[in-house]
């Protein structure tokens, strides 16, 4: 087992939910599905965003596309028109979470 | 019946490329265009502009659009949906109607919905008992209702489906939701009944992924090594069936990429409840979707199920909600984000000097180049140089513009190596407060209508 990035091998897509994002994650075969179920809890993914989001993290499981998404909530400065942060709508959180390392 | 029929959709949002409807039109074959113009914040500024000018408040790209492809729609037949009517959609059907007379083409049918604008009905709404409070934080409208900018119900399918069966060629709506701009043409083609939960579901997936455009195509995709010819990229045509299936495609010979990869990402945009996404016509589960690579830039979604929609419409409201600004400059190294954090903590400083101060929220820091978008993460220590980005927002619009003021003066009173400002100072800028509630749907009644150029 070595340690490798989510980026070498899982695909990630952000956006804005109210003042929150969602980070959708997936990956391409079931084996790796089982490891990010089991490695990206909601309390990873949390620690992983400290700086970023403020609020709670709720995971969400779609089997069907190998996929898990998250919401982060409060993670947007106020999120729409009222933020003054350059990344106001998340966009970038996708590639953010793709840095989280795991063991695989 | 059609056994496909094809709908491209050539606009996600205000401001994308012209370049993506235009090319739908002439680079393959098509049945419908959808086009989406609307965001949250949109239908504040429409608000504004109709206020000063009775004949404005819709989205002039559209007719732009229109301008370079018309003639080419009307001979080949493409039916095009579009939410360009903002909060003004007869001002918007007049000017088409008098681009096509412009252009010499007779006939044309052009319809328009309306209905999707409550705001001057709030205060018999909120008499009649329908509260509209925030469905997120649960405050009641009372909160901001003298402030309100605009109020708009998300109207489905079936109201597109009603005006294309008038024989609309152009179908014009305010604030229809994005996925109605796809399944609004499936419904009508189809058949299909507001009971069809299935396919109703198949349809709101479908427009799900079309509609940011060239999002499913191969745009924003975190794999984007793969994909080819970023340039001419294709925007999306969905490939419907009947029966509920349908494919993902592009135009043959366009760049960008469409795979089962692609596919997944934009159906997981925005998303909450994979298993739970609320429409107004149904509700869709997006877990039980079989998605497979049927061909080279061909994925097929299959499977789907939906259930019936909620009681209540989505409504989005907006409402003035304080000033706001922000301005940047670029600091140099060496020591650029030692200098750019002593810029920072230099223009409160003087603004506090001034009797201007802010509160901790209100405030805005960013490095830029030194680990913003990913701040806690992915941070750089000595980079050659940064952007300081300032920001402030509050309720007095002077404070606001005091604080514009102080920017510009570090470039010869700060620390050495301030450079890269342009465009003036940075002035107050209205901030738009999202305000979104829910309106039981007999509420709300929809009307369409045709007009013939």
């Amino acid at each position: 087992m070595a340690k490798v990035k989510l980026k070498e091998f899982a695909f990630a897509r952000s956006g804005d939910k109210g003042d929150g994002s969602n980070v959708g994650v997936f990956v391409t075969n079931q084996r790796d599905y089982e490891l990010i179920k089991q490695q990206l809890t909601v309390e990873r993914v949390k620690r992983h965003f400290h700086a970023i989001c403020k609020g709670e993290v709720t995971r969400y499981e779609a089997p069907n596309m190998l996929a898990l998404n998250f919401l982060l909530r409060d993670s947007l400065g106020g999120g729409g028109s009222e933020s003054l942060k350059t990344d106001a709508q998340g966009k970038t959180h996708g590639l953010a979470l793709l840095e989280i390392e795991v063991d695989r | 019946m059609r056994d496909k029929v094809l709908i491209g959709y050539g606009q996600g949002f205000w401001g994308d490329s012209i370049l993506g409807p235009v090319r739908l039109v002439r680079e393959g074959p098509l049945h419908y265009l959808a086009l989406d113009y609307l965001a949250e914040v949109t239908m504040s500024i429409m608000q504004k502009l109709k206020g000063r000018n009775p004949k404005a408040g819709y989205a002039t790209d559209f007719v732009a659009m229109l301008d370079r492809t018309l003639p080419e729609i009307h001979q080949k037949g493409i039916k095009v949906i579009a939410n360009a009517g903002g909060v003004n959609p007869q001002a918007c059907l007049q000017a088409v109607l008098d681009l096509a007379r412009k252009k010499g083409i007779k006939g044309l049918k052009v319809g328009v919905i309306e209905g999707d604008d409550v705001l001057a009905r709030v205060p018999e709404l909120i008499a009649g008992g329908h509260g509209l409070v925030n469905m997120d934080d649960g405050r009641p409208l009372s909160a901001v209702q003298d402030r309100l900018l605009s109020a708009n119900v998300y109207i489905g399918a079936f109201a597109v489906a009603e005006c294309l069966k008038a024989g609309a060629q152009i179908v014009i709506g305010g604030r229809l939701t994005d996925p109605a701009l796809v399944a609004g043409p499936m419904i009508h083609e189809f058949g299909w009944g507001p009971q069809d939960f299935d396919k109703l579901a198949a349809g709101t997936m479908a427009g799900h992924i079309a509609e940011c455009g060239a999002q499913c195509t191969g745009g924003n995709y975190t794999g984007w090594r793969e994909v080819k010819d970023f340039v001419r990229i294709g925007y999306p045509v969905i490939e419907a069936s009947p029966d509920g299936t349908f494919v993902v495609t592009k135009h043959d010979g366009t760049g960008g990429l469409v795979n089962r990869n692609t596919v997944i990402s934009q159906l997981l945009y925005e998303m909450g409840d994979p298993r739970r996404y609320l429409g107004p016509d149904c509700t869709a589960d997006f877990t039980s979707a079989v998605v497979e690579e049927v061909g080279a830039d061909r994925v097929r979604l299959s499977g789907i199920k939906g259930g019936p929609p909620t009681p209540t419409y989505k409504v989005s409201l907006s409402y003035q909600n304080g000033f706001k600004t922000t301005g940047q400059l670029t600091v140099s190294g060496p020591d650029a984000v030692a200098k750019a954090k002593l810029c920072a903590d230099i223009v409160w400083g003087r603004l506090a000097l001034d009797g201007c101060t802010f509160a901790e929220h209100e405030k805005l820091v960013e490095i830029v180049g030194a680990g913003v978008c990913h701040a806690g993460i992915t941070e750089a220590s000595d980079p050659p140089e940064v952007v300081l980005r300032l920001g402030v927002k509050c309720a007095d619009e002077d404070k606001v513009d005091r604080f514009g003021m102080e920017i510009v003066p570090l470039v010869t009173s700060g620390p050495p190596g301030v450079t890269g400002f342009a465009g003036g100072r940075p002035k107050a800028t209205d901030i738009v407060g999202y305000w979104p509630a829910l309106l039981d749907k007999t509420q709300v009644k929809t009307t369409v209508r045709v007009e013939v150029s």
